[in-house]
């Protein structure tokens, strides 16, 4: 359930579109920039306001990759899987951080804390293998240097360690 | 304002900018990802710290990607300096030396821009620049790509001007002379496409720009909305006043952030000056553009299914015909280009169709852009003129292959197209010799691969892509892709049959006739290519269980030499992330096969003085009981993942 400060937003938000079919795309983008994910009840909301079934509204939405459904983490970790990263074995890095945050790709870690997702290519193919904490990019990983670029991210939230004592290994 | 008053207050304005020192920084993607921003900063403190007034401008990509963060000094009385791998350490040392003093610090220069300065190389003689043509990308790197006027002092706009004296027939007659080809990657006659638009009946008409650039490995039309973005919107403005449209719309990629931040400014400061709007430079003509953000479909870069897109429709195709040019956008005659094919169009106005025509090859003219990642040496981004070989590319621009390995083959046009073998490196690349060898020119991404890069996996790969991207409109592009990489799972995973390869091949043909649209069509292009150039290296993975590149993790194992082993370093032991690797202190390391999930990083870390850790396949290379322990641990890893 979405708070009444994000209702307000929603309806703000709503109010600076046209009723127009072609603004379906821009709003969930936008709803999703503020919310971090698309709610139920949002969705609900956007097919009363441009006046179209709820159905169409989910089903653009789960036809693009980018919106999301569920909570992201308070650290967002994306892995580059295009061909100059897999080449250079992006997935080595992906299988790492699913072994090191303890969750598959798509998922939110229970804590909140991290959420992992693959995508296609962020275009820095020169850096690959390349991975994305937040909106900082880690370029030239290896499998033991992305768990190493986590150690930062995991002191900000709760000072959790886990290898970090391996970290003097180099 | 006139044209001629825009003009030369743009150009005071950059005259101004060459009366004095000024920084450029190449912040776009690639820069900022290589640390561009701290550079930057570093920059703006360091002159501050000094009191010194001299202008940083965040630029856009000069190409040269492995050197990133790239500066560029430039001074009124002497010459202007390119640096590479600018990290923020270096710019007390720059500041002091060719800011405060004369001291051009060419030690670490890339080279000079003016030339006939002693040791430092001149830019443009760099030997990769002799093969290099930059047409599209001439003003990359060099103006603020958030600054119109940059652009306007540069000549942009004055072929909107000429164009909006002449009549939308001549112009078309111009582009059709030129024979610019479609940039998108299908090379369909451009200005045909527009004469077929303008004579359509139909109102309102549209023109779209196609910045869906959606290939993995690609990203030139990134670098060309994050550098030069107003050549664009000026190709689309011309191509509005020939159709006669009165609305645009361009269509980026959400995963372009910075682009889409750039071309909205470059929207709004266009609009500013009258560049668009209702009465275009007081001609009477009136065009506006909108920004529209694809969502994360490979698909949208279909034009159908981009148009759908931007309708706010799911991103679907559609048959065509009729095709966008009769009936696109809601229904109306519509004019959809490529990024680089509207950005062409200002050059062709300005110089006219035969010097065009009289680059390229017989029947692709101008140039190609390609971007160029993987095992080479100078990543980045090359402008070439049509007709150039693969091997100029790789070896004279791109700098070979590094640490001296051996070439394998060039992966061109992303999941729609091919694989091509060494073979067929003195292929003149153009839109038909490309067609001839199973590929396409696709978008023009580029991506090297060396004996390290396994050809199955490879095609594997982008299988897995258009499985997971496919719309699920059409049944063979939906279920067949699926079909295909299961196929090919099986065989990376030495559980296929020799039958098999037959199979794929069948399929690969069969998806390419059931599809409706050129994503289902060219998705087995990769299988197709590699089975027809690498066919031993399936045969291997088949019939002897065996990777030949020593990639695919199912046939492979790493394994550490005994008798290589120096026993008292415990590097492996340290990093290894499933602690599959043992030994004591002073005890030779051994690698517990059934934990090891071939991360590699024993092989990383070891030093290379012992150089202990090796790659084996087939397993069977393995001590039997070691092999056995792999095996077990396959067999457990592959039922975690079900």
């Amino acid at each position: 359930m979405i708070g009444t400060q994000e209702k307000e937003q929603l309806a703000e938000t709503l109010s600076s579109y046209g009723k127009e079919r072609k603004s379906l795309i821009p709003l969930l983008e936008e709803v999703q920039v503020d919310l971090g994910y698309l709610p139920k009840e949002v969705m609900q909301e956007i097919a009363t306001f441009l006046a179209i079934p709820e159905v169409e509204v989910y089903g653009v939405a789960t036809f693009y990759n980018q919106f999301r459904f569920v909570p992201l983490g308070k650290h967002h970790v994306r892995v580059c899987m295009g061909t100059a990263c897999h080449l250079a074995g992006g997935k080595l890095i992906l299988e790492a951080l699913e072994r090191e945050l303890g969750i598959k790709v798509g998922e939110t870690r229970e804590d909140g804390e991290f959420s992992l997702e693959r995508v296609a290519c962020v275009g820095c193919c020169m850096l690959a293998p390349v991975m994305i904490v937040g909106d900082g990019i880690h370029p030239r990983m290896t499998p033991f240097k992305a768990e190493e670029a986590l150690i930062p991210y995991r002191q900000k939230s709760d000072g959790a360690s886990s290898s970090e004592e391996q970290a003097g290994a180099q | 304002m006139t044209f001629q008053e825009i003009q030369n207050r743009a150009k005071s304005e950059w005259e101004n900018l060459q009366n004095n020192a000024y920084i450029l920084i190449g912040t776009a993607t690639c820069g900022r990802a290589a640390g561009a921003l701290s550079t930057l900063e570093a920059f703006q403190q360091e002159l501050s710290r000094r009191n010194i007034e001299v202008k940083t401008i965040q630029v856009g990509c000069m190409g040269l990607c492995h050197a990133e963060p790239l500066v560029t000094i430039s001074k009124p009385d002497s010459f202007r300096v390119v640096y590479g791998n600018v990290t923020s350490e270096l710019v007390p040392r720059l500041v002091e030396g060719y800011i405060v003093g004369d001291d051009p610090c060419l030690e670490l220069a890339l080279g000079t821009l003016e030339g006939g300065q002693g040791e430092a190389p001149y830019i443009p003689e760099l030997p990769r620049f002799e093969h290099e043509l930059r047409l599209v990308f001439r003003r990359c790197g060099y103006i603020d790509p958030v600054n119109i006027n940059h652009y306007i002092a540069n000549g942009g706009y004055s072929s909107l001007e000429k164009a909006l004296r002449r009549q939308p027939e001549e112009i078309i007659e111009e582009v059709k002379n030129s024979e610019l080809r479609g940039r998108g990657g299908a090379g369909f006659p451009t200005g045909l496409k527009w004469e077929f638009c303008h004579s359509a009946k139909g109102d309102p008409k549209y023109v779209v720009c196609n910045a869906d650039e959606g290939d993995p490995g690609a990203f030139m039309d990134r670098v060309v909305l994050e550098s030069d973005p107003q050549q664009v919107i000026e190709g689309m403005i011309i191509g509005a006043y020939v159709i006669s449209a009165k609305q645009g719309y361009i269509y980026v990629r959400v995963e372009y952030p910075l682009a889409v931040e750039r071309v909205k400014i470059a929207l709004k400061q266009a609009e500013e000056l009258g560049l668009l709007g209702d009465n275009i430079l007081e001609s009477g003509f009136g065009f506006h553009i909108e920004l529209a953000m694809g969502a994360g479909a490979f698909v949208s870069g279909e034009e159908t299914a981009l148009m759908a897109a931007v309708e706010g429709e799911m991103s679907t195709p559609r048959p065509r015909p009729p095709y966008p040019a009769q009936a696109g956008l809601w229904g109306k005659p519509t004019l959809l280009n490529n990024v680089k094919t509207f950005a062409n169009v200002p050059l062709i106005i300005e110089r006219g169709a035969d010097w065009f025509s009289s680059i390229g090859t017989e029947g692709s003219k101008g140039t190609a852009v390609f971007t160029l990642a993987g095992k080479v040496n100078n990543k980045g981004l090359t402008e070439v003129p049509m007709g150039t070989t693969f091997r100029e590319i790789i070896y004279d621009i791109g700098g070979g292959i590094p640490e001296s390995k051996s070439f394998k083959a060039i992966q061109i046009g992303g999941p729609s197209g091919g694989c091509i073998p060494a073979s067929l490196l003195d292929t003149p690349i153009d839109y038909d010799s490309l067609r001839q060898a199973g590929s396409m020119m696709g978008s023009g991404g580029l991506i090297v691969m060396d004996e390290d890069n396994c050809m199955v996996d490879a095609a594997r790969f982008f299988l897995d892509f258009t499985t997971k991207e496919s719309c699920g409109k059409c049944t063979m592009c939906r279920l067949g892709t699926l079909q295909m990489h299961q196929i090919l799972e099986a065989i990376v995973a030495g559980r296929a049959e020799p039958e098999d390869l037959n199979l794929l091949f069948e399929l690969a043909e069969d998806v390419k006739a059931g599809s409706l649209c050129a994503l289902g069509g060219t998705a087995p292009n990769p299988i197709l290519t590699t089975l027809r150039y690498f066919r031993d290296e399936y045969e291997a993975h088949v019939m002897e269980k065996r990777c030949p590149a020593k990639v695919c993790p199912e046939l492979t194992a790493y394994y550490i030499l005994p008798d290589k082993c120096e026993r008292s370093c415990e590097h492996c032991v340290l990093t290894c992330p499933t602690e599959a690797v043992k030994g004591e202190k002073g005890e030779i390391k051994v690698i517990d096969q059934e934990k090891c999930v071939n991360c590699g990083t024993c092989l990383d870390v070891c030093p290379p003085e012992y150089d202990a850790v090796v790659k084996l396949s087939p397993i069977s290379q393995l001590p039997p009981e070691d092999a056995a322990a792999k095996e077990r641990g396959i067999a457990q890893r592959a039922q975690q993942v079900v």
